[in-house]
This record gives C-alpha cells, sequence and structure tokens, in this order.
C-alpha cells in the first residue's frame, strides 16, 4: 500500500476536490482540443470527398472558402501530361439562400461541376446526378445548420423544397450530407450550367481542377510533370499537400489556431495552479509527519516520493472523471452545431500526457515546501 | 567497561545563531550511555535538555567536541551517515507523532520497513506482535485519531521499539498522560528495553517515574551538574522542576 495513496484518501472531501478541480482543467483542454480539432477536420469535409488525385488551384487562392477562379485551359494542357487519366473542374461560390420557412437569408456554399463527370465521391450525390442535370435543381446538405430550414425534413416528409439562392428560384432533387465548416455553415451540390445561371460565373474560369492519375502511378511523380508542363499561375497539389493548405490556412492564416492555443494553455496553467494549491496545503498539513519520518532515517529522496506518487495519482483520477465529461460535452457541441467533435484515442493520450505533467510541475513546485521539514524541530 | 559505550560523548559545545547573535547553549558536555542502561534527565525548561537529545539521536550537526553513537563519531559524519545511524534509534516524542493517515498497524510498520533485512511478510507479522506487546492486540487497524493519549503513546513506543533499536530516546513521554497511563507507558518501556537490550534516555518533568531509572542526570543552563548511579531505590529530587 503506498504512503501517497493512504495519504491522499484519508482526507476524502479533499481528495474530491482535488479531482473535481483537475477534471475540470482536463474538460477545458479537451473542449479546446475538440473545436480546434473540429475546425480543422470540418474544414477539410469537402476535400476528403473529392474524388481526385491531384488538385490544381490558383496561386492566389487562400482556402476553400476564398478561392481564386484559374483559367480551364490549364486543366485541359493537364490531361494531355503522361500519366493523367481526367480532370474536371470544380466551381465553388458562396451566396444567400433564402430559408423557405422563415424567408430570413444565409450565406450557403455552393459546389458545383459537370454532372457527367462526377466528383464528389458521395452515394446520395452520385444516386442524384441526373436531378442535377435539370436546371435549377440542387442538392442540399442536410447536415448543415438548421438556420437554413428544415429542407431534410420537408424533402423526406415528400414535399416540394423550393426558394431561391442569390434570388434565383431553385428547387431541392435531392439530399446529401457532409456538414458545416467554419468556412460554411451550408452546402449544396448543382450542375455547372445550374451554377452558370445562379453566379453568373464564366465557366471558362475554374476555382478547382480534379486531376485522376491511371490506375498504378504515383500521384506524386504525376503531379511534378504536371509543374513542369504547366506555367506558374496554377499551383499543382496531391491531396494530401491539399488537405494540408486548407488545415494549414486555419492554423496559421487566422487567429484561430493560436486562440486555441491560447485556451489549452489557459487549462493547462489553471491545472497547474489547482493541484499546486491541494499539493502545498497536503505538504504543509503533513510537515511534522514527514518531519517524523525523517528522524526515523527516512532519506529526502522518499518524501520526494511520496509528493510526485500523489501527483501522479491525481493526475490519472482527475483525468477519467474529466474525459467521462468531456465525452460528454462532445456529443453535446456535436448535436448543437454539427461539428465533427470526436474524441480520439490520440486526444485522450495527449490529455493524460498533459495532465500528468501539469501534476509534475505543480509537485515540483510544492516539494520545495519538503525542505521545511527539519527532524529536529519535533522534539 | 569491556563493552564500548552506546553514547559517548566528549567535551560536546554547541551555539544557536551567528556572529553578534552566537548563543552557546551546551558546554562541555561528557556523557556516557551503557547497553541496556535507561538513564532519566531531568531539568527545567530551557536548559538545553532538548537540543542534547537531538544531537544524540543524530538529527543535528554536532559542532564542536567528540559525539560518538554506536562508536562511530558523528561530528563531521556525512548526511548518509547520519540517515543511516537514525535508522538504529527509537524515538519517542512528546506528542506521539503518529502519521495520522496511517492505522496503527501502518505507523509501526513505516519504522519495520526501513530495514532491508526484514522480508515483507514479516514486516506486518512483527508489527501486529508488538502491537500486541504494549497492549493494543485489539486496535492494531484504528487510525490514531481514535485512540486514547495513553494508546497513541504505546503505539509510538511500539514503532520505537520494533525494529530492536540500540538507544531509544523519549522526550517527555508522559507528559501529556495522565498517572495511571503515563505510569503504564514507562513500564512498557522498561520491560521491552530490558528483553531487547537497548538502551533508554528519556528526558521527563514526571517524578512519579524516576524510579525506573539505573541513572539520573540532571541539566542546568547547558550544563550537566548531577550524574548519579541509583541503586535500586529512587531519591526524592529536589532540583527546581518549573
Amino acid at each position: 500500500m503506498s504512503i501517497a495513496w493512504l495519504q491522499l484518501s484519508r482526507e476524502k472531501s479533499r481528495l474530491l476536490v482535488a479531482l473535481a478541480g483537475i477534471a475540470f482543467a482536463d474538460i477545458l483542454i479537451f473542449m479546446q482540443m475538440g473545436f480546434q480539432d473540429a475546425l480543422y477536420d470540418s474544414s477539410v469535409l469537402i476535400h476528403e470527398r473529392l474524388d481526385g488525385d491531384i488538385f490544381l488551384i490558383s496561386p492566389q487562392s487562400t482556402a476553400m472558402f476564398a478561392m481564386k477562379s484559374f483559367p480551364r485551359r490549364r486543366l485541359y494542357q493537364t490531361i494531355a501530361v503522361a500519366g493523367v487519366k481526367s480532370g474536371s473542374p470544380l466551381y465553388l461560390d458562396l451566396g444567400l439562400w433564402k430559408n423557405p420557412v422563415d424567408r430570413s437569408s444565409r450565406s450557403i456554399f455552393a459546389i458545383a461541376f459537370n454532372p457527367k463527370e462526377a466528383v464528389l465521391n458521395l452515394p446520395a450525390v452520385e444516386s442524384s446526378l441526373d436531378k442535377i442535370k435539370l436546371t435549377d435543381t440542387i442538392l442540399f446538405d442536410e447536415a448543415s445548420q438548421e438556420k437554413f430550414g428544415p429542407i431534410g425534413k420537408l424533402f423526406k416528409e415528400g414535399e416540394t423544397v423550393e426558394t431561391e439562392v442569390r434570388n434565383k428560384r431553385i428547387k431541392v432533387g435531392g439530399l446529401f450530407a457532409i456538414g458545416p465548416s467554419f468556412g460554411a455553415d451550408g452546402n449544396i451540390v448543382m450542375s455547372d450550367i445550374t451554377f452558370k445561371d445562379i453566379f453568373e460565373r464564366d465557366l471558362g474560369l475554374i476555382d478547382i481542377g480534379v486531376v485522376k492519375v491511371k490506375p498504378g502511378l504515383d500521384s506524386a511523380s504525376v503531379a511534378s510533370n504536371i509543374k513542369e508542363r504547366l506555367p506558374k499561375d496554377v499551383v499543382v497539389l496531391t491531396r494530401q499537400e491539399f488537405i494540408d493548405w486548407e488545415k494549414n490556412y486555419w492554423k496559421t492564416g487566422t487567429s484561430i489556431g493560436f486562440i486555441f492555443s491560447l485556451g489549452i494553455g489557459m487549462g493547462f496553467i489553471v491545472g497547474i495552479v489547482i493541484v499546486y494549491q491541494i499539493l502545498s496545503t497536503e505538504v504543509a498539513d503533513h510537515l511534522p509527519e514527514y518531519a517524523t519520518l525523517k528522524a526515523m532515517g527516512y532519506k529526502q529522496i522518499f518524501l520526494l516520493g511520496v509528493v510526485f506518487q500523489e501527483a501522479i495519482i491525481l493526475s490519472v483520477l482527475g483525468f477519467i472523471p474529466g474525459t467521462g465529461i468531456s465525452f460528454f460535452l462532445y456529443n453535446l457541441t456535436r448535436n448543437a452545431t454539427q461539428l465533427p467533435m470526436l474524441m480520439t484515442v490520440s486526444k485522450a493520450a495527449g490529455v493524460l500526457m498533459l495532465t500528468i505533467l501539469m501534476c509534475l510541475i505543480s509537485g515540483a513546485i510544492a516539494v520545495r515546501k519538503l525542505g521545511r521539514a527539519d527532524p529536529a524541530d519535533i522534539f | 567497561m569491556l563493552e564500548e559505550p552506546v553514547v559517548d560523548l566528549k567535551n560536546l559545545n554547541h551555539y544557536f545563531g551567528k556572529g553578534e547573535l552566537k548563543k552557546q547553549v551546551l558546554f562541555d558536555i561528557d556523557l556516557e550511555l551503557q547497553r541496556g542502561e535507561i538513564v532519566l534527565m531531568t531539568g527545567p525548561s530551557g536548559s538545553g535538555k532538548t537540543t542534547l537529545l537531538t544531537l544524540i539521536g543524530s538529527l543535528r550537526s554536532p559542532q564542536e567536541g567528540s559525539l560518538k553513537i554506536f562508536g562511530e563519531e558523528l561530528n563531521g559524519a556525512s548526511k548518509t551517515m547520519q540517515v543511516e545511524v537514525r535508522r538504529h534509534i527509537g524515538y519517542i516524542f512528546q506528542a506521539h507523532n503518529l502519521l495520522k493517515f496511517l492505522t496503527a498497524r501502518q505507523n509501526v510498520e513505516m519504522s519495520l520497513r526501513l530495514h532491508k533485512d526484514i522480508p515483507g511478510k514479516e514486516v506486518t507479522k512483527k508489527a501486529v506482535a508488538m502491537l500486541e506487546a504494549v497492549g493494543l492486540g485489539t486496535h492494531i487497524n484504528y487510525y490514531p485519531d481514535n485512540l486514547s493519549g495513553g494508546q497513541k503513546q504505546r503505539v509510538a513506543i511500539a514503532r520505537a521499539l520494533a525494529s530492536h533499536p540500540k538507544l531509544v530516546l523519549a522526550d517527555e513521554p508522559t507528559a501529556a498522560l495522565d498517572s495511571k497511563s503515563g505510569r503504564d507507558v514507562v513500564e512498557i518501556m522498561q520491560q521491552l528495553a530490558q528483553e531487547q537490550g537497548c538502551t533508554i534516555l528519556l528526558v521527563t518533568h514526571d517524578n512519579r517515574i524516576l524510579d525506573i531509572a539505573d541513572r539520573l542526570i540532571h541539566m542546568e543552563d547547558g550544563r550537566l551538574v548531577t550524574n548519579d548511579t541509583l541503586v535500586d531505590t529512587a531519591p526524592v529530587m529536589s532540583t527546581s522542576n518549573r
């Protein structure tokens, strides 16, 4: 039986307060990490659905919701490169969607392509390609935020859902599910022809070129072939580079990454302060007892061991309820915001490491008081 | 005197403070304690008894003179040596100084665990036996908070004597006890010490227990002034007992 555990468990109420404090710090950290990862993950929800190996974008594009278009000609040049199987244009834009129920207008993200060259790897979209061949018919992302109206529910009830995008009349022809990102609260899919009508865009200028390589070929080497053939007014990215490019925008191009890192740091410091308070009170209260142990012939290192064991016991025990409550809060947030808040093993392991580190730092500050345990004082 | 004394002090001086404020608290102490001897030390408060006890107990570093415990010179000894010596000394404090978060048995085990030669299984067995020896066989799983003053002091004695120390240092072990419990406590100490052949140095103000001593020493203003060897009967102490 370890002295550290006996000492901690003797005072049940103090132990509970300590565990609540650590759990609280862990929840703070978990929520910040959850939002941060949800942001990064949600920002590439569409990227991950794109059916391509190599992506062409304009060097002036910064993120998927802020694309600068480039000539479709570049895509046709790419198709001529050895190893390229096909290349399809993708058109993206934000437009105001009118909620058919309360008539309010909200910005929604439009994804458009030629229905003959489907580039979205979503069964629901693939099965509805015929529908969007009709002009002014779109597919609606039923995982979008609720403010766009109960489109999914109405459509499933068999009602004809008609509304306006950019003041142009459209009809919902089907549903799919991607979910909102921090850049866009909802998504719609349409054909390039419909897109041209609604957004009044020249189809000769595209936002993303989705390129597939021939089976069995390495997309990185094909990508470098393409780079050689194309002028510098187009950026050629492999699938992973494309995903990283988007995430990198959110991490470095905005203050969001900094804000979440700061939030995690705050949770960490709150944790250190709480654990330090508990441990230093523990040490101060037991100083005469520690001095007695020293008088009996225990070395300083034994007492250091006791305090650090207490720190580790506290961190592990506090982590358990902290993770449990965070798991619950993740579900709550996911249901409220549709953001992909996921409790992963790596995230939990990361927070456990942080918690242990947090408690060890507090322990290291608290043990300075141990020096005051002077065995000569106890007689 | 064929055997080496357990405690051997020669010309021991000790000071508190530094520079201008330096004050001598022990003057020229010479003292030998033999194996199995029970020595009681009396003296008014502030006379330096506790300082002397902490020096002998290796809880304080000696400054001047010779301080040999179990034949080891402690003046100038390393920290490791000091700690090693402590493991062969049993301490009984005025306040029992038990670890509040441990039961009586666990408290006694703490002192046994310091001795690596005692196997883990033996530790509990010895602790229980020791508590039975001090008459607490029915209270081994009690926490100190649930024991009376006399019971706590008996646990402290069990803890001090469990690992068969060669020397027991006790500082007013009966001060917080009523006369009956105080008497019981010193008698247990005396009996166990005799069985184990250990030396006891006991600081006390308590006249009622002087008769257990083989020898009485008296301390006054940092000097040992009396060094009587008793012959069976307890003398009436007339020295100040402020």
